[in-house]
């Protein structure tokens, strides 16, 4: 194999791995403010996708449709946090990670209902022919991906780093109690963070349908890789989402070049065993959470 | 009781699922006093203080906050009515800075407040510490370090009460020096607090009143001066074992 095809494997799994990130990242955010895993998660990315279409084909501009389809799958993931999660958040987190399941079983068979059963696809957001990059080639469609989950997790870095609000966030994910003491209200934070993660699912539907299409079935698939790319990374780590969603993107692709395609979903399921058995707290997490 | 004292706390009972912890306890602090809560490991100290800062949710009895009645509130609201916690083993938020921790105390205050850079100015000026520590993160500071930080976070959302709870725990005696005169400036300065100690004869020293909890129930209670004259008072709290001298 010489470099340019090793390359374009490369593209490959970064472009898969790119959106295995905004999952993952979705993933993250919702532990880190609750400490559940939310198994709904693949179903916001389904929606983004779903309803991009829908509002396209209602005859809105792709931009416009695409924008929609993240807010008001961001406003599905505050209300799915408010009306099946908050009534039972003394329930422990057990229950509410069968909630989530429960939920993503509703959402999915809501939208075959909705948008039905065939595989749905948007036209790609600029045309013309791939970049060439040392002899790999780079699709249009790949750079928007990059590009827009480059400036979501930037912008999501900032909010986090900057704000009064991502330091709530922040001070949430390391003990309700004292959060509370400082007067944040946790119940808040933790809507918004589900919100939050489900447009950051919806903005990979969105920018992933017009290479791959969709349907109202693929939530699951995905759901699985952003979870292995959040262990991976480290869960509750923002910046270990980002890293571990590409990695595993990668790993994938590598995996097609150097074995087989055969093996290319196994992947995520072998990185997410190791990671558990190994080294739990993921690529870029701490041995333990720093608590004082 | 005075009814224009700044907490006012009647027959407040407090437990955990059908465990009752505090069983009808009665207390007041005013403006500018400082109260303190002695008893023996797992009277309730820790509990009652909870159920005061909104954390449990106390069973029966009443809290009043500067005359409005505030039972059963919960935490961020009191915050916001000028009631704060230091709680037992300070709950700082480790992984953050100094000053990010400061920051999160001011949460309840308008950003653009400028009332919270001169908060955290006076902050610095009682634990000087703080500033030359500011970017270093909670968690690499030393236990005195930390106290003063969990009790200067507190301060930043600007309490009219403070409770603590047992803030001299584990630091050497100079630490605790500095932390019990830093109370002493920030209750002439009108701020009310109720502190819960193990150290009964240095916390006593420094409040103008003092109660004892005994299983759940105010065994006692009294101005300093008579506790620390109390022979049961002596002999339990003030023994060699607590004390400092
Ligand atoms: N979260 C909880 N759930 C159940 N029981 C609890 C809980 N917290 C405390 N208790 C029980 O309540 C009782 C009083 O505990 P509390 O922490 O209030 O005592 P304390 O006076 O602060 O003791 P210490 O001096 O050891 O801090 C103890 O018997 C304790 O086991
Ligand atoms: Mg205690």
């Amino acid at each position: 194999m010489d470099s340019a095809e090793l390359l374009q494997f490369a593209i490959a799994g970064l472009k898969s791995g790119s959106i295995y990130a905004l999952v993952a990242l979705g993933f993250s955010l919702v532990y880190g403010s609750t400490g559940i895993i939310n198994f709904a998660q693949g179903e916001f990315f389904m929606l983004g996708g779903m309803l991009s279409v829908f509002f396209r084909d209602a005859g809105m501009p792709l931009p416009v449709a695409g924008v929609s389809a993240i807010v008001v799958t961001g406003l599905v993931g505050l209300a799915f946090e408010r009306f099946l999660l908050r009534p039972r958040r003394d329930a422990g987190p057990l229950v509410l990670i069968i909630i989530t399941i429960g939920g993503s079983m509703v959402i999915k068979s809501l939208a075959r209902h909705a948008f039905g059963g065939n595989e749905l696809s948007l036209p790609m957001f600029s045309s013309g022919a791939s970049v060439m990059v040392a002899g790999a080639a780079v699709e249009r469609q790949a750079l928007w991906m990059w590009g827009l989950t480059a400036l979501a997790v930037v912008a999501l870095t900032v909010v986090h780093a900057r704000t009064r609000f991502g330091r709530a966030m922040r001070a949430c994910s390391l003990s309700h109690d004292a959060a509370r003491l400082m007067g944040i209200d946790t119940a808040k934070v933790v809507m918004v963070s589900f919100g939050l993660a489900a447009a950051l699912g919806a903005l990979g539907g969105f920018v992933v349908t017009p290479l791959t299409q969709t349907s109202f079935d693929v939530g699951a698939r995905i759901g699985l890789k952003g979870f292995a790319g959040a262990i991976l990374g480290g869960l509750g780590n923002p910046l270990g989402a980002v890293v571990g969603g590409l990695a595993l993107g990668l790993l994938e692709s590598l995996s097609i070049a150097f074995i087989s395609s055969t093996y290319k979903d196994a992947i995520s399921l072998v990185v997410l065993l190791a990671m558990l058995f190994i080294r739990p707290q993921g690529l870029l997490g701490r041995a333990s959470r720093e608590k004082v | 009781m005075s009814s224009d004292a700044l907490l006012l706390v009647s027959g407040l009972h407090v437990g955990y699922g059908h465990v009752p912890v505090v069983r009808g306890v009665s207390l007041e602090v005013g403006t500018g006093e400082m109260v303190t809560l002695i008893g023996a490991n797992g009277a309730g100290k820790s509990t009652l203080l909870k159920a005061l800062a909104g954390l449990v949710r106390p069973s029966a009895g009443s809290v009043t906050l500067d005359g409005e009645d505030v039972t059963g509130a919960p935490p961020e609201r009191l915050v916001r009515k000028g009631l704060a916690l230091v709680p037992e083993g300070r709950m700082l938020f480790g992984p953050m800075t100094v000053a990010e921790n400061l920051a999160v105390g001011a949460h309840t205050r308008r950003p653009r407040d400028p009332g919270v850079a001169e908060d955290r100015d006076r902050v610095c000026e009682l634990f000087p510490v703080l500033a030359e520590r500011a970017d270093q993160s909670a968690a690499t500071l030393s236990g005195g370090e930390q106290q003063m930080l969990a009790i200067g976070r507190a301060l930043m959302s600007r309490p009219r009460i403070l409770l603590l709870d047992e803030p001299s725990l584990g630091l050497a005696p100079r630490v605790i020096g500095a932390i019990f005169s830093a109370l002493d400036r920030l209750r002439a300065d009108g701020l009310g607090i109720l502190l819960v100690e193990q150290d009964a004869k240095l916390a006593l020293k420094h409040s103008d009143r003092g109660h004892v909890l005994r299983a759940g129930r105010i065994a006692l209670g009294g101005s300093a001066e008579e506790l620390i004259a109390n022979d049961d008072v002596r002999l339990i709290y003030l023994g060699a074992w607590h004390g400092t001298e």
